[in-house]
């Protein structure tokens, strides 16, 4: 134990360390360099190290599974679209990307719904009320998904009927009169990829409800007082005035919240792992790699990710030129 | 970035004023100051907050009751019957140190992400000083390939990465960990510090090179100092990212399991009892809440880091 925690310590001190003697000698290699070069190969120099961990964890790897994809199970001979046609076909591949699919529709509208309510709502108290409430919406962001996970077994826990519930939706349930339910296993219209989506909402609304309680403070005071005056209801006045001034803003937590469901994986593999038909793309994709020790189907489950991201992807890059030139 | 973790990745546009939690503008944005809120929204706000709340506070008094309470009643019962409220105890935490690996796993978990939340900074800090400051063929394109990759799944990595350090005798180890981490992390680092950096005053910078400051000095002594809040808000991400993250922490660390892999164990053996899984969700939450509350303005600041404007 002490062992790794000096190990620990070498890394930090020899990496930072290590970092900057690197930097130093880059520099110096720059200037050794006649006038003119120096200036043109210095960027690059300091660019390298960056760039370089990009490439060999990101680029590189990326196409690399882009190979794999069309590559057998211990990626040792080509197949063609085997893999992706084999996977389209099946029905729980299938299921595991209707599941996706819901996930993507319902959670970051949710999300934002929920976070836009409690912003407006939050910003009519008083400033201790309103830090108050912010910090304990915002606090499950900290709380990782394992112990949402571990938090949230105990909402859905079930015992056999005529022993005490030790859940809080059996408590509340069977106190009504109900019989105890087996919520994650409850399939019928999704309902338990429901219960999961609501985890995420419980641990995202807040990140939401911090943008956008910024973007609305934003929206300046007169505008509103003049649709005040002309007689506007509160109503009118939230979604013709506020909605259209934080537009910005509620583009940018739909897209983040978007790109994090895409990518969840350890809710559902800590609740169900996929099981009573929760699976989503994320977590097929690591049971492929494991249980099933299928280098092919993996890699394809991953492509066809990327592919569903390219979208997301595309509009990524127009915001961020589009914020440049306005720069 | 995988899992659940949510981070900005476009830039926002926000009043500066408006970077921690519950800033008040100067101006008064109410029709009438002097009023009170109305019932009403307290009384929803109040809901929602409990809403919020609750799940966690049941895990957190399930952590102090005795095994056996924990299995056959359920936490609430500590408000109507006094006996349960009375037989709480701090016995599952002692336990989950004895009985599970979680002491080992906690020791494990600071070894990976201290590394992986400092190594990166400097290094992304002078590729964004040289987007911000520097001209060269290429800059623009490069940029938005980075910030393109803000949007691909790192699941796309781990398959070849697996291979990559099979070969190198990696797998299992830590280093294996927090240097994947590294790379993950850094088109997010090089992205926020970029978008700090280039609304610097340019003035600063010509001013040094006049001075005959090389960009090296430059960036030593001026622009790293000055950018110190976003380097402070990247690293809690960072460190909040690393320390909760499951998936690449099950590929990689073998033997050397994170908080997050052994927490995960014991839910998935929870017939041998609720109460070591709770006092373990605890003890796993503790630190990140620690730094979430103490740091939670850097951490706002980091969420809106694209919007802070010159």
């Amino acid at each position: 134990m002490t062992i790794k925690i000096l190990n620990a310590i070498i890394a930090v001190v020899g990496g930072v360390l290590g970092a900057i003697v690197l930097y130093w000698l880059l520099n110096k290699l720059a200037e050794l360099l006649p006038g003119r070069w120096e200036d043109r190969v210095k960027p690059y120099l300091f660019l390298l190290p960056a760039v370089a961990a990009i490439s060999l964890y990101l680029i590189y790897p990326a196409i690399q599974t882009l190979i794999y994809s069309f590559a057998n199970k211990n990626s040792t001979a080509f197949v063609g679209f085997d893999n992706y046609t084999s996977l389209l076909k099946s029905q729980n591949f299938q299921n595991t990307l209707f599941n996706t699919l819901l996930w993507i529709i319902i959670v970051p509208a949710a999300v934002i719904v929920v976070g836009l309510l409690i912003a407006t709502l939050a910003d009519r108290l008083g400033p201790r009320g309103e830090k108050l409430s912010k910090t304990l919406i915002f606090l499950p962001m900290a709380i990782g998904a394992v112990s949402a996970g571990a938090i949230w077994k105990f909402v859905y826990a079930v015992r056999p009927p005529g022993q005490n519930q030790i859940g809080l939706f059996n408590g509340i349930f069977t106190g009504l009169g109900g019989d105890p339910v087996n919520w994650l296993q409850l399939s019928t219209l999704r309902f338990n990829s429901l219960l999961l989506m609501v985890m995420l909402l419980w641990m995202q609304a807040g990140f939401a409800m911090v943008l956008l309680s910024a973007a609305i403070k934003g929206v300046p005071t007169e505008t509103l007082e003049a649709a005040r005056l002309d007689g506007a209801a509160e109503g009118t006045i939230f979604f013709r005035i506020v909605v259209p001034q934080i537009r910005t803003t509620l583009i940018t937590v739909f897209i983040t919240v978007l790109i994090g469901v895409l990518k969840t994986f350890d809710i559902v593999y800590v609740m169900t792992n996929g099981r009573s038909k929760t699976n989503v793309i994320a977590v097929d994709f690591f049971n492929q790699l494991f249980t099933n020790r299928n280098n092919g189907n993996a890699a394809a489950i991953v492509v066809m990710l990327l592919i569903i991201m390219i979208p997301v992807l595309v509009f990524q890059v127009r915001q961020f030129r589009a914020e440049e030139a306005a720069r | 970035m995988s899992g659940t973790q949510a981070v900005t990745a476009t830039p926002v546009q926000l009043p500066e004023q408006s970077t921690s939690i519950g800033s008040r503008r100067n101006r008064k944005r109410k029709h009438d100051p002097t009023a009170k809120s109305p019932m009403w929204v307290r009384i929803v706000l109040g809901l929602i907050c409990l809403a919020w709340v609750i799940p966690t506070f049941g895990l957190a008094v399930t952590s102090f009751r005795a095994k056996d309470d924990a299995a056959t009643s359920g936490w609430w019962t500590i408000f109507t019957t006094p006996s349960n409220f009375t037989r709480l105890t701090l016995k599952n935490y002692s336990d989950v140190f004895s009985q599970t690996d979680m002491g080992e796993a906690f020791v494990n978990s600071i070894a990976i992400t201290v590394p992986a939340t400092i190594i990166p900074i400097l290094i992304a800090a002078f590729a964004a000083y040289a987007f911000s400051f520097m001209q060269f063929p290429g800059r623009d394109l490069l940029l938005i390939v980075i910030v393109g990759l803000l949007v691909v799944p790192t699941q796309v990595a781990l398959v070849p990465l697996l291979k990559i350090y099979g070969a190198l005798g990696l797998n299992g180890t830590l280093p294996a960990v927090w240097l994947t981490h590294i790379g993950f992390g850094m088109p997010l680092a090089v992205y926020i510090i970029r978008n700090y950096m280039s609304t610097l005053p340019k003035e600063v910078i010509e001013s040094a090179k006049i001075d005959g400051a090389s960009h090296f000095q430059t960036f030593w002594r001026l622009i790293l100092p000055m950018s110190t809040p976003v380097l402070a808000s990247f690293a809690i991400f960072q460190f909040l990212w690393v320390w909760n993250d499951l998936l690449n922490a099950l590929i990689f660390a073998g033997q050397n399991s994170p908080l997050p892999v052994s927490l995960n164990r014991l839910i998935g053996s929870e017939g041998q009892g609720w109460q070591l899984l709770t006092a373990g969700g605890l003890f796993t939450m503790i630190v990140p809440i620690i730094v979430f509350l103490s740091l939670q303005r850097y951490f706002v600041r980091g969420l809106t880091a694209g919007s802070v404007k010159g």
